[in-house]
């Protein structure tokens, strides 16, 4: 079905920028992107720039898959545009490891098999390094709490909880 | 999403100057509310106004002993800032109780008062929804409407017909903080309190707020009555955590020497706006903890619910999370 478009709010196409050069400092390297305004930070990350690691899963907040890390602080990339992210640091999966190899988490989340299908699993590692900078979860439940944002269709929770209490050093009867 | 241009103005004046100038603009600020709704064709600005770069993201006292709550402070910074967590605990949980912590990092305090209702025909531009086409009609009204309103409804004016909810978990607790708004618009500067801010839908479902067209929301006051020792927020939903309310109930008392001496008491996810009832807060004042009666509180704030059959377990729901708040605010809360 389709909606009526009112014309005031219908911007002719022929006055807009199609793109612009936008640039995106990602995992520590500058890119320059010719990007249509409208392009959302995600897409930008999988489309232009093949950083196919964070996912597309509901496109609308609802599921975490495509959590990033921007100047440390986990936010959802589809409800950004890449324009509005110009000048900050993003950090996505593909940027997590280090030169002494994997990042504690990504290690953990191995140990404990905490994943199945794996779509949720950069996102879910990329929240849980942002719940960690942010210092706020004592106890397990806290951490189920605040990885709340990030939807597992397999069911890894319990798995998950563990790994991300282990590298936090959570007791896991807090 | 539609085709729009862009900008990016460094100061509040620049940035209310080219929306008033510019017919179909919108500001942006976390995006999560916008976005998701210009992804579903529901909002279609031709324009978009990113406010991220105005200097409104501090949280600063106030001369008269509150504080000031930047409109671009996000969601997480303001929940965590110490002074709310140790003054207006209940402003921390309610919106800690929103959302995720990913959501909450890039919602901003302004951006939260203008979210949208989540009325699932407001978003599916295949039905008909008084408040996204005016005169088209209510799809909820004789459809699903689970998480639909109970209160301040308008259901008579087939056109006019909105029972939609206002979906913010942080306005209830605003409202029972007396929150005041401050706006700057083509006419210079105003405030607003919280309970004038977001209205009912009336005549006119497609206005949520009374903001008008050009205005910009710089800050959020708190007055300095911030009821940190006797409070609660309880928020009931489909599940534990990141789902909307079905109910939420924000409770503020007052307690001295075992007499309450001053009460708040607002409910979300039943109304158009966050819901207050002073006649039944005035119940409460001058009694002893003991001898108030929430029941006959709960009883009066929903005085003249109406349920629309999907959602008409919302009153007896709405009672029963009043009674249990101020239980909880009051601390005599027994185990159940
Ligand atoms: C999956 C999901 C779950 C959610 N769950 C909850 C929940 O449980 N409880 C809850 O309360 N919320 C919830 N939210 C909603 C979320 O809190 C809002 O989307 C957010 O607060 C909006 O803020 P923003 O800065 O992103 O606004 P934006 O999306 O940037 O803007 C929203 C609107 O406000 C206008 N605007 C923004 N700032 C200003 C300003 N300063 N002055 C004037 N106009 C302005 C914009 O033009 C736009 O029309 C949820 C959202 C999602 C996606
Ligand atoms: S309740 Fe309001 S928002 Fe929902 S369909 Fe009816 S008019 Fe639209
Ligand atoms: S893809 Fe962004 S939250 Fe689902
Ligand atoms: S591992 Fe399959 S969705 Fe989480």
């Amino acid at each position: 079905m389709r909606t009526t478009l009112s014309p005031e709010t219908d911007a002719s196409p022929t006055t807009l920028p199609e793109k612009t050069t936008i640039q995106l400092t990602i995992n520590g390297s500058v890119h320059h992107l010719e990007l249509a305004p409208w392009t959302s930070l995600l897409d930008a990350l999988r489309e232009y720039l093949h950083l196919t690691g964070t996912k597309k899963g509901c496109d609308h907040g609802q599921c975490g898959a495509c959590t990033v890390l921007v100047d440390g602080k986990r936010i959802n990339s589809c409800l950004t545009l890449a324009i509005m992210k110009e000048g900050a640091e993003i950090t996505t999966i593909e940027g997590l490891a280090g030169e002494n190899g994997l990042h504690p988490l990504q290690t953990a989340f191995i140990e404990h098999d905490a994943y199945q299908c794996g779509y949720c699993t950069p996102g879910q590692i990329c929240s849980a390094v942002g719940l960690m900078n942010e210092g706020r979860a004592k106890t397990t439940d806290d951490i189920r709490e605040l990885m709340s944002g990030n939807i597992c269709r397999c069911g890894a929770y319990p798995h998950i909880v563990d790994a991300i209490q282990e590298v936090m050093k959570i007791d896991p009867k807090a | 999403m539609n085709r729009f241009s862009y900008s990016r103005p460094g100061n509040v004046d620049t940035a209310v100057g080219e929306l008033t100038r510019h017919e179909g603009a919108k500001f942006i600020a976390g995006g999560t509310n916008l976005l998701d709704l210009m992804k579903e064709n529901v909002e279609r600005p031709n324009h978009l106004i990113d406010i991220n770069h105005l200097a409104l993201k501090t949280i600063e006292d106030t001369e008269d002993g509150g504080l000031r709550l930047g409109a671009l402070a996000t969601n997480a910074d303001t929940a965590y800032n110490d002074k709310v967590e140790s003054r207006y605990p209940l402003l921390s949980q309610a919106i800690l109780a929103g959302a995720s912590a990913q959501l909450r990092n890039m919602a901003t305090n302004g951006g939260n008062l203008f979210q949208r209702t989540r009325c699932y025909y407001f978003y599916d531009t295949g039905t008909p929804c008084n408040k996204r086409e005016p005169g088209s009609g209510c799809g909820a009204f004789n459809g699903f409407n689970r998480i639909h309103a109970i209160l301040g409804t308008s259901d008579e004016n087939p056109e006019t017909r909105c029972i939609a909810t206002h979906p913010s978990d942080m306005a209830v607790a605003l409202a029972a903080l007396e929150a005041i708004i401050r706006v700057t618009g083509p006419n210079g500067e105003r405030t607003v309190p919280i309970a004038d801010f977001h209205r009912l839908p009336g005549n006119e479902p497609w206005l949520d707020t009374t903001i008008q067209p050009g205005e910009l929301v710089t800050a959020i006051d708190l007055p300095a009555k911030g009821f940190p020792d006797y409070y609660a927020y309880i928020k009931l939903r489909d599940r534990q955590s990141y789902a909307f309310a079905l109910v939420s109930v924000a409770v503020g008392l007052e307690i001295e020497n075992n007499q309450i001496t001053d009460a708040r008491i607002a409910l979300g996810g039943v109304a158009h706006k966050p819901w207050r009832k002073p006649e039944a807060e005035a119940m409460l004042v001058g009694k002893t903890v003991t001898e108030a009666d929430f029941q006959s509180v709960a009883e009066t704030i929903l005085s003249g619910a109406k349920g629309y059959g999907h959602n008409t377990f919302k009153i007896e729901l709405a009672k029963r999370a009043i009674v249990r708040a101020l239980q909880r605010a009051a601390k005599t809360e027994t185990e159940s």
